[in-house]
């Protein structure tokens, strides 16, 4: 089965998203996927609220498995996130683990009055009870394959099924 | 016991011998060689096939812990392994507990070691009471009860006014002094080379000068006293100069070095390995490049073990508290023999390093094979390896720099007074 | 020679010295502080990454500040911590330091942070324990302080962001000083082109040119436009002696006034590894100067030990 397209996943997010935000809704991306797309979401929504990134390197639950990542970015949350609503995206939602790293990591900075997820592609095989509120498509994947988005230097989104 | 060792290469440095030629021993001596002597009836016939046949090993310089220090090493266990090395006579340091400054420590001594009837030990006088560097001993006393000579062993001597009357009175009877030099207060809290090494691990160095600064002093006083002195491990390329300046000046001077200063300096200190920690440190690839060089053209007239071994617990601490020494009965053969490889010398002229050079130093009656002489042989493999581990060495101090390594000459037999009082595996 | 520090991965398995460790795993190491720099910003300074580790303090040298800023590393990393102030004269009446050791890994330690008068404590200690555990060196003789090069070579990377071509100055007891062996080496491995040690003589190591320095006895023309300062703690014991005849004259020729910061480039930074001596190395104009960035080495000392330990608790 053909991938989606993710521009055109990205738009229908933008297009339910409208009517959902408000000049005090947070938004959260998580890297690297999930903060690009935040990136294109929160400029096209035009949201007031600065943008936040969260590195989730250092809430992982397979640090003793496998380290820690090289090349951690730093977590970046320009808001007070007590009280607020917010909007966490992800590029893949697959496992669930990510999320529940990025919550736990949110929760860190402080106690948000709720948090939603918004994914471009569920791609199922959940572990955990994490589902998203605003999810674009979702698409199966083949074992042993992973799905990303990538961006061009243009900065243009596609998704791309690479190896594991 | 008649022994009969055929098919041996005779090497015997002092009588110019180095050809294949059957060897006959009889009641303790050198009987005869090529054809037996009259009348002759072998008790036993060792076949030396493809071996060295030499004269015993003579060691200026080995620990064997007793009196005061069994928990490191016994008399037993260090004089197994002097033959184990092909090592037949042995002098031994001052630096017991207590040190050996009356008769009757050395009387001791010499008696608990002949019982044993291993190697032959000669004993070095403490040349200060208590090697404390105040009183001297009785040295014609010490003398006659079987002292070779007199050193402080590796404790300073401060005190420049004793050192010049203790080398006064020991020239008055004619008695050797044996020193290390080394001036204590250049040396405090040294424990390794004073050098690029030393300063990128944070150790506190000894500089060479620390040796050739003493070394001037103990030579200008020789100068003036005319000691017979015996300078013992030199370790700094200086020195073997100012001995080489000495000599030539006709100073009745003589010297050795450690083995393993022969082929390690402080680049081997590696990580920080204990067992490299030794005194004096070993210094610089230039200066280890000078003492093999001065070993080779006689300026450095012997080399010796100076054997020390020390148990494991005082090894596995951080360097600067580890205690320094190195075990090296059973290396001194195949340590001289790896470096006479590497100069390209004859094998007599290595071997006279550790037979007929260091008996006269010691003034006795050992290091070379004439009809005659005491038979004290060391028979050995030259073509094969001994890998140095803790269970193959003998000695009780596991302590050595060259674990893992494998070294050339494999010791087969040794005899001590015409017995034999080792026999290697084959 | 195999390098002791790295598991058979190549991974970090101990920091004991800078000296000999691949560019990248510094840059990764500096890489990761960044990230937790944000961490001791925040509300939660911590995060869950070594929890249920135990990290045990073992100094046997007296350092409360060094030790504290460990454990406040390891308990942000939600590690416990255990400290033992361990007189070395009563280990040496007692148990034997690898003892100690095993007595502790057999209690689980996870992390030793060690802190020893001898050089080369740590390594021993780190060859005992194997790469399973892991030995973070806080200092052992004058050897090496790691994590101190670690965070200097941080400090100047935020300031100067560039060690290309950049001039720094060491000034001091370069001959005890653990904390100058490391940051010579950090710099040398980042490519700074310009290292200078100032002094006396007596304070010099033999052959420290070896380590990739230039040697100054004259302090202004030793710090004649470099971009950073760094002065070194003068211990008291070394004041009056065979090596200085005073802290005066120390001070007249070696103290960082502001007189003699005016060689430096104008925008140089000053910086100091703590606990200063006012009025000996440094005079307190500049300590407290616009110049001085003393107190963000602190902080940024945390999220570098933040980063060792989580690199080394996941190998």
């Amino acid at each position: 089965m053909p991938l989606p397209d993710a521009e055109a996943l990205c738009a229908e997010l933008v297009k339910e998203l409208r009517s959902v935000v408000t000049p005090e809704t947070a938004m959260v991306g998580i890297h690297t996927g999930g903060a690009w797309l935040a990136e294109r979401l929160h400029r096209e929504l035009g949201l007031k609220l600065p943008l936040g990134r969260l590195d989730i390197s250092f809430y992982r639950d397979d640090y003793h498995k496998s380290g820690l990542h090289k090349s951690v970015k730093a977590s970046q949350i320009p808001f007070e996130v007590d009280g607020r609503r917010i909007l966490l995206v992800d590029d893949v939602l697959y496992t669930g683990r990510t999320v529940r790293a990025a919550m736990n990591e949110l929760f860190d900075y402080g106690r948000p009055e709720s948090i939603a997820l918004v994914a471009l592609v569920d791609r199922g095989e959940r572990q955990l009870p994490i589902c998203a509120q605003y999810c674009g498509a979702t698409h199966a994947v083949p074992k042993g394959a992973m799905l990303r988005l990538h961006r061009d230097d243009r900065g243009k989104l596609a998704l791309r099924l690479d190896d594991a | 016991m008649k022994l009969h060792i055929k098919n041996g290469r005779l090497v015997d440095p002092k009588n110019g011998v180095d050809r294949p030629v059957d060897l006959f021993i009889a009641e303790g001596r050198v009987a005869g060689f090529g054809s037996p002597p009259k009348g002759f009836g072998a008790d036993r016939v060792i076949d030396a096939n493809g071996l060295v046949v030499a004269p015993g090993l003579v060691d200026l310089a080995a620990r064997l812990r007793e009196p005061g220090f069994e928990y490191k090493a016994t008399l037993e266990s260090e004089m197994l392994a002097a033959v184990a090395g092909g090592v037949t006579s042995l002098a031994c340091p001052p630096d017991t507990d207590p040190p050996l400054d009356e008769p009757g420590l050395v009387e001791m001594l010499k008696r608990r070691a002949a019982s044993l009837n291993l190697a032959r030990v000669y004993p070095v006088g403490a040349l200060t009471a208590k090697l404390e560097g105040e009183r001297l001993t009785e040295m014609a006393e010490l003398r006659d009860h079987g002292c070779v000579a007199f050193s402080q062993a590796d404790v300073p001597l401060h005190d420049t006014q004793l050192l010049w009357r203790a080398l006064q009175y020991a020239a008055t009877f004619g008695f050797p002094v044996w020193l290390r030099p080394q001036d204590p207060y250049l040396a405090k809290g040294g424990v390794a080379h004073d050098g690029e090494v030393a300063t990128r691990l944070g150790l506190p160095g000894i500089p060479a000068f620390a040796e050739t600064i003493a070394l001037g002093a103990i030579l200008a006083l020789v100068r003036v006293t005319g000691t017979r002195v015996h300078l013992c491990r030199l370790s700094a390329a200086d020195s073997v100069e100012m001995v080489r300046a000495a000599k030539r000046e006709g100073l009745a001077v003589t010297c050795d070095i450690a083995a393993h200063h022969l082929h390690l300096s402080d680049m081997d200190l590696g990580y920080f390995d204990a067992h490299a920690h030794v005194v004096p440190p070993f210094r610089s690839q230039r200066d280890r490049d000078r003492l093999r060089a001065g070993l080779a053209d006689g300026t450095i007239d012997a080399v010796c073990s100076d054997h020390t071994p020390v148990d494991e617990d005082a090894k596995q601490l951080p360097f600067g508290e580890s205690e320094p020494g190195t075990t090296g009965l059973e290396l001194l053969l195949p340590l001289t023999l790896k470096w006479s490889r590497e100069s390209r010398l004859p094998l007599p002229v290595a071997l006279a390093r550790v037979t007929s050079e260091p008996a006269r130093i010691l003034g006795v009656d050992a290091g070379h094979l004439a009809v005659g002489a005491p038979a004290d042989v060391c028979i050995f493999d030259p073509e094969s390896y001994f890998k140095v581990a803790p269970a193959t060495l003998r000695s009780q101090g596991k302590n050595t720099p060259f674990l893992g390594y494998e070294l050339p000459g494999v010791v087969r037999y040794t005899l001590v007074a015409g017995e034999v009082r080792h026999e290697g595996r084959g | 020679m195999h390098n002791p520090q790295l598991n058979a991965k190549g991974e970090l398995a101990h920091l004991l010295t800078l000296e000999g460790l691949p560019r990248e795993i510094i840059v990764n190491i500096l890489d990761t502080a960044t990230s937790f720099v944000g961490v001791t910003e925040r509300e939660v300074k911590k995060v869950p990454l070594l929890r249920g580790k135990s990290v045990f303090n073992l100094f046997f040298e007296n350092s409360t500040r060094t030790r504290t800023t460990f454990e406040i590393a390891a308990k942000r990393l939600s590690a416990d911590v255990i400290n033992l102030n361990i007189n070395t004269s009563a280990t040496q009446k007692g148990e034997r330091l690898l003892d100690t050791v095993d007595n502790l890994s057999a209690m689980h330690a996870d992390m030793f942070v060690v802190r020893h008068a001898q050089s080369g404590a740590a390594h021993m200690i780190a060859r005992h324990v194997g790469p399973e555990r892991h030995v973070i060196n806080a200092g052992d003789g004058r050897h090496a302080h790691p994590t101190q090069g670690l965070l200097d070579a941080y400090t100047i990377r935020h300031y100067k962001h560039d060690f290309g071509g950049l001039s720094v100055a060491i000034v001091g007891d370069i001959l005890h000083s653990r904390v100058a062996r490391s940051l010579i080496h950090v710099l040398n491995i980042l490519g700074t082109p310009d290292v200078r040690v100032i002094g006396p003589q007596t304070l010099m190591p033999a052959g420290v040119e070896s380590l990739g320095v230039r040697v100054c006895h004259d302090m202004r023309q030793g710090l004649a436009g470099v971009d950073v300062v760094v002065m070194l703690r003068l211990q008291s014991e070394r004041m009056r002696g065979p090596l200085l005849p005073s802290a005066q004259e120390f001070f007249k020729y070696y103290g960082l006034t502001p007189d003699k910061l005016a060689a430096a480039k104008p925008d140089a930074i000053v910086m100091h590894p703590g606990p200063m001596n006012r009025g000996i190395e440094i005079d307190s104009a500049v300590a407290d100067g616009p110049r001085s960035v003393i107190l963000p080495q602190v902080t940024f000392g945390i999220a570098v030990r933040m980063a060792v330990m989580s690199i080394l608790g996941g190998s």
